[in-house]
């Protein structure tokens, strides 16, 4: 398992945006730059942070803390993996730009409430933080509930009628999965008499085979809720009707990707592959998955409202991870955690695109956008790579991912898994492709036409940058942050070996 | 037969009066035919208890007549079984208080009740109440009565 | 003077009591710190006997010399040390809040206030001090009695309420009495650990069971424990706001710890399980306790009302942790105890903090509630997600461990009922979150700045509220972070070794 560090700096990186939260509050409206301020700083030094946890994992260390002493067996405790590394550095990576971005979009549309806005926002990263590096079910079941808690207030953010329905939907789907949760972890402790996360599973030989299925279904249901998988997707274009940030760092970065990494965590970590093979429900898993992959990929089509297609096309991009792990192959596994990755800064892209298109011209529906490309170049440009990276095509990050998915599929022998993939980055043409072709080859509408320049510059460095980092990560998979080797190490970890 | 029913019979006593007292709580419309319910429930109770202290053979009450003989001979000279048990009447002593102290504090809420509705019916109050919440009357009454 | 801190716990109140309607006849505004001052000796005798109780184990104290079974002796073990501390704390803090409301609701009359609120808390801290029988009955009635005082001087229908609550109150009282007396026939004995070495020889002799019966039934009855729970809306909700505080979190945690004290302590466990089917009765009662009390509070308009039915259900998660028989769940139902009180009086107090600043009790009045008294809401917020069960509120913990409970025990219908019932407080509590931080719907566009919107003046409790509303939502917190320390420390020695 390779040598353990005990660093209290899971622990910071967890508590730094929870102060910064705290100080945002107090600062109030009185001093925007100032609070402005305990963002970014917040965000650089969790990035830091996080940063400097890379080389150890690599090298095969885990750096673990544990805090108190929970039951026997179980404690509050971090523990960082290369799996846990991942999910962490993406999401403490893009809440740079999402800071950004996330000052221009509000202060140019002049919003309300924008302390609690950057209050929640500072909270829910640290709960991500806390997902991504905690040790065993508890802990992350713990972060879990406070990142559904925090992010309701930035759902409800516009307090309209929608938003509020938008944000109770929200939470009827996800606090009823925490209770799911709760009970399935229960179960699992009076098994196993631990919770702690081993590669490879540590569920292998406690109770019956009917047991362990109804346990996976009930797993699956409580973390599939927040990974979008059909049936229990639906909350997720609702919460559309949040600010643009919101949706690209919380609904296409943080809480969705949460819900997979507990799904993948379940699966890879809990179950185990060896597990899931003698049950026989891995085909079932990976069938259901795929259904919700293809059947995203549909409904974006018949998506008019832009945010709502890209929802539609998160929840066929997270299935695509999760088929992906549940696959149990090596390359598959691979392909599917990489996703993880790669999905996060495209998709990004995307939102942030969507949102300086809204604030400079306040059009959200996709057959309004004609036209514009000429006049916002850039952010159709990045919207027009990140597109690319998403249908799989190279040099933009998503191919290498796509790539690795389909030579997972055909190592299991079951083809129609590779159909599905193969389809899905068929729809995702079908669904991509106009948007780009209208806003650069068709005429602008009357009302748009001339006047519109590129949104402010804090929005759209940062989608740039996102989108010019999906193409580096597509040709130089190593680049900054190493994501491909702490995958390759994440797989390892769980085969083996 | 007999030794169930005429041997027992204070027990009997006992469990009627406890009857009589729960049916005057529960069947009486009247507040203080409640409370005097409430009370003959304490009441028999108290004698139950009372009763428990009783011994057969010409027991009687544990006052100690004045003896020659100092304190360190009592237990020589004393013989048990010509005393009544005494804790229960210490117990009851107290019970006894409990119930004048309750009794009491339901009184002093009756007069709060008769100065507020005027009546001292149950149902004539509860009609009172509907009518005092269907006409939105503030719920914290600024003035007592 | 330390050896004689258990005594001085009782003493000290019940003498600030008598003296306080003295002090109040010359100077009225003297009450309020002498209560003070005087509550200050329990809180630290209790925190005094806490502390020695987890360093050398439980201990007692024979009250007056006279050695047990003769005399009444006071035992201090793991549940009645934290249960001393938790009821001499929050009496504290009530008492801090009860000025301003005092002021208002027992105008003229505060020295009455003091006096009854000290005979309270001293009632309170004999039962779980106590170690004979008798003894808690007499306690239980100094309690109710007060009780019955304090709470008769709210609103519009507290006399009525408090009358129901005296004829209820005293039947299960006088039911707790007719248990003690049929044990005392049969075994002759009062101290309660007396009795648990000679009551196992009796167990299958009609009297003992007879005698149970009446236990639990009376403290049924004081507990709040579906179907007897019927005194407990309409008094705790017409109460006044300054004794609310003081009544609602602490009278039915008592009474839990009175059952637990007859299940675990004075009768050995299997006998709750295979001599009378005590364990699954009061687990049934338990989930319809939970479903009733919830569903009633989903129709409730008015807070205090809603509170009242959420305390019914609470009641029914300590039960249905008592019932399962293994040590998760006594585990739990314990910890709930003292993480429910804490809840029940950070609602109390923000309730009575909302009310004395004139907004009412209806839901549907709490407009812009966020931005009057944003503190109060902040800890409002707090225990709303305690009770929901999130993490790391102190609600999540005892959760969990009710969950493991009923898990153990293969009783799925309990843990769902749990369950279900969180997400009922969930709908209950949002509604009202909703309604205080987020603008009504009519009036909103999206672009609506904070210059934009009229000055709402901000108004938070005064001090005196203030500062317990902060300790209660810290209390929460806090709680929930240490509950594996609490656990280890106290509560696992608490839980009767069998399990």
């Amino acid at each position: 398992m390779g040598e353990v560090i005990y660093s209290a700096k899971p622990l910071w990186a967890v508590l730094v945006s929870m102060v910064a939260a705290f100080l945002i509050l107090l600062t109030g409206d009185k001093a925007r730059n100032l609070r402005e301020g305990w963002t970014i700083l917040a965000a650089l030094i969790k990035f830091g942070l996080v940063f400097s946890l890379i080389e150890p994992v690599l090298a095969g260390k885990t750096i673990e803390y544990t805090l108190i002493n929970l039951l026997p067996g179980v404690a509050l405790q971090f523990r960082v993996d290369a799996f846990g590394l991942l999910f962490g550095v993406v999401a403490a990576t893009l809440w740079i730009p999402t800071s950004f971005y996330s000052i221009g979009y509000v202060r140019t549309l002049n919003e309300h409430a924008q302390s609690r806005y950057f209050f929640s926002f500072a909270m829910c990263l640290s709960a991500a933080i806390g997902v991504a590096f905690a040790g065993n079910l508890l802990t992350l079941l713990i972060f879990y509930e406070i990142l559904t808690i925090a992010t309701w207030p930035l759902v409800i953010h516009h307090e309209d009628e929608s938003a509020i329905n938008g944000g109770r939907k929200y939470l009827v789907y996800t606090l009823t999965a925490g209770c799911i949760l709760l009970l399935a972890i229960g179960i699992t402790y009076s098994l196993a008499g631990t919770l702690d996360f081993v590669g490879g599973g540590f569920l292998a030989g406690h109770g019956s085979p009917g047991l362990l299925i109804i346990l996976l279904i009930m797993f699956i249901a409580g973390f599939g809720v927040k990974a979008g998988i059909m049936p229990f997707h639906e909350w997720l274009p609702s919460a559309m009707v949040a600010p643009t940030p919101v949706s690209a760092l919380l609904h296409a970065v943080a809480v969705v990707k949460a819900g997979v990494f507990g799904c993948v965590r379940v699966i890879l970590f809990v179950f185990g592959p060896q597990l899931l093979h003698e049950l026989g429900v891995w085909t079932i898993l990976a069938g259901v998955v795929a259904f919700t992959v293809v059947a995203a990929g549909l409904l974006a089509l018949g998506q008019d409202h832009l945010k709502r297609r890209l929802a539609f096309s998160t929840i066929n991009n997270l299935a695509l991870i999760i088929l992906g792990v549940s696959l149990l192959s090596k390359n598959s596994m691979t392909g599917g955690i990489l996703h993880l990755a790669n999905h996060a800064f495209m998709k990004i892209t995307l939102f942030f695109c969507a949102g300086a298109i809204y604030v400079k011209t306040h059009k959200d529906h996709v057959s309004q956008l004609d036209g514009l490309g000429r006049q916002m170049p850039f952010t159709f440009a990045a919207f027009a790579i990140a597109s690319m990276g998403l249908c799989g095509l190279p040099p933009v990050n998503g191919f290498i991912s796509k790539w690795f998915l389909c030579l997972g599929a055909v190592e299991t022998h079951q083809l129609v898994f590779l159909f599905v993939i193969l389809t899905s980055a068929m729809l995702d043409v079908a669904f991509f492709f106009p948007i780009i072709y209208n806003g650069f080859f068709k005429q602008p509408l009357p009302d748009v036409a001339g006047k519109i320049d590129e949104a402010p510059l804090i929005m759209v460095i940062p989608l740039c940058a996102t989108a010019l980092f999906s193409i580096i990560f597509g040709i130089f998979p190593n680049a900054f942050l190493n994501f491909f080797n702490i995958v390759r190490l994440a797989v390892t970890n769980v085969l083996g070996g | 037969m007999t030794e169930y029913f005429l041997a027992k019979y204070n027990f009997w006593i006992y469990v009627v009066l406890m009857m009589i007292g729960l049916y005057a709580m529960m069947g009486k419309r009247n507040l203080v035919k409640k409370l005097i319910g409430m009370n003959i429930f304490q009441t028999s109770i108290i004698l139950l208890f009372v009763s428990a202290g009783v011994k057969k053979g010409g027991a009687t009450v544990p006052i100690l007549r004045h003896s020659d003989y100092g304190p360190e001979h009592a237990e020589h000279l004393i013989r048990v079984a010509d005393y009544l048990n005494p804790l229960p009447h210490v117990l009851m002593l107290t019970a006894i208080v409990v119930s004048i102290a309750t009794t009491g504090v339901a009184l002093a809420t009756l007069i709060l009740i008769y100065k507020r509705y005027n009546t001292l019916e149950e149902d004539e109050i509860m009609a009172i109440r509907k009518d005092i919440r269907s006409y939105k009357t503030p719920r914290i009454l600024r003035s007592k009565d | 003077m330390i050896d004689q801190l258990p005594a001085l716990i009782i003493v000290a109140p019940m003498l600030g009591a008598f003296l306080t309607p003295i002090i109040g006849w010359r100077y009225q505004h003297l009450c309020y710190p002498w209560t003070l001052l005087v509550l200050t000796i329990p809180l630290y005798s209790a925190v005094g006997a806490l502390f020695k109780v987890i360093r050398s184990g439980p201990f007692g104290y024979n009250l007056g010399g006279w050695a047990p079974p003769w005399g009444i002796e006071y035992r201090i073990d793991y549940l009645s040390a934290i249960m001393l501390v938790l009821i001499a704390t929050i009496g504290f803090l009530a008492a801090v809040n009860a000025r301003p409301a005092g002021k208002t609701e027992f105008k003229g009359k505060e020295a009455q206030l003091y006096t009854l609120f000290l005979l309270q808390i001293t009632g309170l801290l004999g039962i779980v001090i106590t170690g004979d029988l008798f003894n808690i009955f007499v306690f239980l009635e100094i309690t109710s009695l007060s009780g019955y005082g304090l709470i008769a001087h709210g609103e519009e229908g507290a006399p009525m309420a408090t009358f129901n609550y005296i004829i209820i109150g005293t039947i299960g009282a006088s039911f707790y009495l007719l248990g003690v007396g049929y044990l005392y026939m049969a075994t002759g004995s009062l101290n309660i650990a007396d009795l648990a070495t000679i009551l196992p020889a009796l167990y299958h002799s009609k009297m003992i069971l007879v005698g149970f019966a009446f236990f639990t039934t009376g403290v049924a009855i004081k507990m709040g424990l579906f179907p007897l729970h019927i005194w407990m809306p309409d008094a705790y909700t017409t109460a006044p706001n300054s004794v609310s505080t003081l009544i609602a979190p602490l009278m039915t945690k008592v009474a839990a710890y009175l059952m637990i004290r007859i299940l675990f302590t004075l009768f050995a466990p299997d006998f709750a399980i295979s001599v009378v089917p005590v364990a699954t009765i009061l687990g049934w009662l338990a989930v319809i306790a939970i479903i009733v009390g919830g569903v009633k509070a989903l129709a409730q308009t008015d807070i205090k009302r809603m509170v009242a039915y959420i305390m019914v259900a609470e009641v029914g998660y300590i039960v249905m942790g008592i019932s399962v028989m293994n040590r998760a769940g006594l585990t739990g139902a314990i910890l709930h105890i003292i993480n429910d009180a804490c809840m029940i009086f950070c609602l109390f107090l923000t309730i009575g903090a909302i009310s004395h600043r004139g907004h009412g009790r209806e839901i549907n009045h709490f407009q812009n509630l966020s931005k009057k008294m944003p503190l109060t809401m902040a800890a409002f917020v707090i225990a709303a997600l305690s009770m929901c069960g999130i993490p790391p509120a102190c609600g999540f913990f005892s959760k969990w461990y009710l969950i493991m409970g009923m898990i153990t025990a293969g009783q799925w219908i309990f843990a769902a009922t749990l369950l279900g019932s969180s997400l009922i407080n969930a709908v209950l509590f949002f509604r009202i979150i909703e309604k205080a931080y987020l603008a009504p719907p009519e009036s909103q566009g999206h672009n609506h700045t904070d210059h934009e919107a009229e000055e709402i003046e901000r108004n938070d409790a005064p001090l005196s509220m203030m500062i317990p509303i902060i300790m209660s939502a810290l209390a929460i917190l806090l709680l929930g972070l240490f509950s594996g320390k609490i656990i280890d420390a106290v509560i696992q020695h608490a839980v009767p070794a069998i399990f």
